[in-house]
């Protein structure tokens, strides 16, 4: 028992050696960390983002820091200012790659404030 | 000796049906994916006219649906034996219709890949969401209810499906006219009299739908069906069709009392350009008179002519659904009472609408869908009557 | 119990303390965070009395600020999207009009959100009727039962939304008495734009604000009074 699953986890070992050696290179934007960790996001966004979205569409609560604007502040691409844009934008990028599709640009601004202002006023 | 090569043009009659209503869906299909693709935006339905043409389609398909089951619950609950033997392919009907009808409602959503969403947040006060279990609950018991029709052990169970079905379609029936009996802002709508107006109008059209199929069905099959039965149930059919013409004229008059709804009433009846005309001409001639002359009239009312009537009673249908759907919505709401209004979001305006290919793709998708049930059904079970000799009960 | 036992025990007390310290600042941290960023509360009842005296006829102010703040398209054609528009009304028996803004009248009973199926259309505690989009399915059966027809549909596929008013295709939306901005402590954006203050913003429940007071004080309407929906709504001068 213990060999099978000693063979099993060096099966996987190059499986993940080569997860890593694809893993998509991303713009990450000005990134950092604001709400919780880098593994910790990755695993969890999606709870969190769903648990805020009920939290303030329909309670009104607003955590800053934690709405999907701020998100979308920080880790759009300093040159593009989206994270919808490229192949390699923050969020586009990680989804193609885990093949997850997500509808949250459909409604939400995938670019700075910033840039939509500039945008108006042109 | 058989005649094989009959056998074989048979069969290539079938996969040519079999081909015909595959690509009438594979039209909806594609219409729906226009539709998610470019937003509703190539239908004719704007922010005025919110519910179209699918609408229409779906409608009477859900309305069918519950009246061909009639049929089935003259024969289970009432005992009659001529409509006992056609319960199958009533609830087959039932089923295919509903299914259709239900594809047609679902698919023209805004986001008909949210539609999870609707079974898993509920409101208890939305007749939508009623309606969602009314129609699933539907389904299952008529599977039920073929079941203990089509396999002996489960016969004993028999009358009591049919009575759950019996009751559960009225009350679907109801549902289905609560959709508009509630809402109390429109002119055309917000009446207590829809529902039992939808119950009886399903009666004639899901009798008028069983009578084509069942004539199909024994042309495929080449058997005559026996004059008597057929008697019968014209004679119920004609019933029915005076019935639905009693409670939409009532609907009317009523509408005709309230000095609000007056407006309303001439324009649907008189002022409103192809609303008058389809309710006039569609529902009231080609739907209720022709077919009731057809059906009643001296020297008249063989196969041929119950058929013609049928198809009338269909196409009435339709038409009287057009103008209570739409043209419902194309009169404008009275938000200011006593005030001649405008704006630029069609204030007082009547509101127009065309509907386009896409809705009719759509439409004719889910008719192709309660097609393609019922023809493989017919072809792989057997819904065929089977009548004993005629005795009258 | 055996002596591992009760190590194991002792080891998880400690480290659940020496857990707990390092936990609490930050909890302190998000918990002041979360003050400042309190639900909705059901003790206000936010609401706009509209002065159609003010109002003026040909004046578009606040449909122009209402598209500029929301990112509406302002087109005006019949699949766009319109949640404030202005409607001159002509009493038939005397010829008499008034000139008025018209929305989303946010109702105390509002049949949209009865009638939604999947509660997307919903009121928040302190009165404001907004769609959760989220959950929206796009049937529209809300459009139907509104007696103000203050519901549009979104009919094509939208980009560059402004960030704080998400919207997008295939969806139903109305005016969100600019949910946004109340929640910043500012007033929605056709009151601010209004030159002539024809609109006034305030909560209904609060004794001390303008709008309790003058409510109380002048003659106020609510649109189609008769179906006892209760309106945050009211005008005055109908």
């Amino acid at each position: 028992m213990r060999l099978l699953g000693s063979l099993l986890l060096c099966l996987c070992i190059p499986a993940a050696l080569a997860a890593e050696a694809n893993a998509p290179k991303l713009d990450v934007g000005k990134g950092g960390e604001c709400v919780k960790d880098t593994q910790w996001m990755r695993k969890n966004h999606m709870h969190m983002l769903k648990h805020q979205r009920n939290e303030t569409v329909r309670k009104g609560v607003r955590v800053e820091a934690e709405a999907f604007k701020a998100c979308v502040e920080c880790h759009a691409s300093t040159s593009d200012n989206s994270v919808t844009a490229r192949e390699d934008s923050f969020c586009v990028g990680c989804h193609r790659y885990a093949a997850v599709k997500i509808d949250c640009f459909e409604c939400h601004a995938s670019k700075r404030k910033e840039a939509l202002a500039k945008k108006e006023t042109k | 000796m058989v005649d094989l090569s009959k056998l074989y043009s048979m069969n290539r009659l079938y996969y040519v049906l079999l081909a015909i209503g595959g690509l009438a869906v594979l039209g909806g299909a594609y219409a729906v994916l226009m539709m998610e693709h470019h937003g509703h935006i190539i239908s004719g339905m704007n922010n005025q006219i919110v519910w179209g043409m699918p609408h229409v389609f779906a409608i009477f398909l859900i309305v069918a649906a519950s009246g061909v089951l009639n049929v089935a619950s003259i024969g289970s609950v009432f005992g009659k034996a001529v409509y006992k033997a056609r319960a199958p392919l009533a609830s087959l009907l039932s089923i295919a219709m509903l299914a259709g009808g239900l594809a047609v409602l679902m698919l023209d959503l805004g986001r008909p890949d949210r539609i999870i969403v609707a079974a898993t947040n509920y409101n208890l006060t939305s007749v939508f969401a009623w309606n969602v279990v009314l129609y699933s609950g539907m389904f299952s018991l008529v599977v039920v209810y073929l079941w203990t029709m089509m396999e002996r052990r489960m016969n004993p169970f028999n009358k009591a499906a049919g009575l759950a079905v019996f009751i559960w379609r009225f009350v679907l029936t109801t549902g289905t006219g609560l959709i508009f009996a509630f809402l109390t802002a429109r002119q055309a709508y917000g009446s207590a009299l829809l529902p039992p107006m939808f119950i009886v109008l399903s009666f004639a059209w899901g009798l008028a739908v069983f009578h084509v199929v069942q004539k199909v069905i024994y042309a495929w099959n080449e058997k005559a069906l026996d004059p008597a039965i057929l008697q019968r149930t014209k004679n119920l059919l004609g019933v029915f069709i005076v019935g639905s013409l009693y409670m939409v004229a009532t609907y009317h008059f009523t509408n005709m009392y309230f000095a609000q709804q007056k407006g309303f009433e001439l324009f649907i009846l008189r002022d409103g350009g192809i609303y008058p005309n389809l309710f006039w001409w569609g529902y009231v001639v080609f739907g209720n008179v022709l077919p009731l002359l057809l059906i009643y009239f001296p020297g008249l009312g063989k196969t041929k002519c119950v058929m013609i009537a049928s198809m009338l009673v269909v196409l009435g249908a339709f038409a009287l659904l057009y103008v209570f759907i739409i043209g419902g919505q194309a009169y404008p709401l009275n938000i200011f009472p006593g005030y001649e209004v405008s704006s630029t979001f069609a204030d007082g305006q009547i509101a127009s609408y065309t509907p386009s290919i896409y809705e009719f793709l759509l439409g004719f998708g889910g008719l192709a869908i309660a097609f393609l049930i019922t023809t493989v059904s017919v072809r792989v079970l057997n819904f065929m009557p089977q009548d004993k000799p005629y005795i009258s009960d | 119990m055996s002596d591992i036992d009760t190590q194991r025990r002792q080891f998880l007390k400690t480290s659940a303390g020496a857990a707990a310290i390092a936990i609490a600042p930050g909890m302190m941290l998000y918990q002041t965070v979360r003050a400042d960023t309190a639900a909705a509360s059901s003790k206000v009842r936010w609401g706009m009395l509209i002065d159609t005296a003010q109002c003026k006829e040909g004046c578009n102010d606040c449909v122009t600020a209402c598209n500029k703040e929301n990112g509406l398209s302002g087109k005006t054609g019949a699949t766009d999207s319109q949640w404030i528009r202005k409607i001159e009304i002509k009493d038939i028996s005397n010829g008499h009009t008034v000139s008025l803004p018209m929305m989303c009248q946010h109702c105390e009973h509002p049949p949209c959100v009865d009638v939604c199926p999947t509660q997307a259309s919903f009121k928040r505690a302190d009165g404001i009727v907004l769609v959760d989009r989220h959950l929206c399915i796009g049937c529209r059966y809300c459009m139907m039962a509104c007696p103000y027809k203050a519901r549009s549909f979104v009919h094509e596929t939208l980009t560059d939304q402004n960030p704080d008013v998400p919207r997008g295709k295939g969806t139903v939306e109305s005016c969100s008495l600019c949910v946004h901005r109340i929640d910043k402590g500012q007033i929605p954006a056709c009151a601010e734009a209004c030159q002539n203050k024809a609109i006034l913003f305030g909560d209904l429940n609060d004794a001390n604000s303008e709008i309790y007071k003058k409510v109380r004080s002048a003659a106020t309407v609510q649109i189609r009074a008769d179906l006892q929906l209760n309106p945050g709504v009211r005008y005055q001068g109908l």
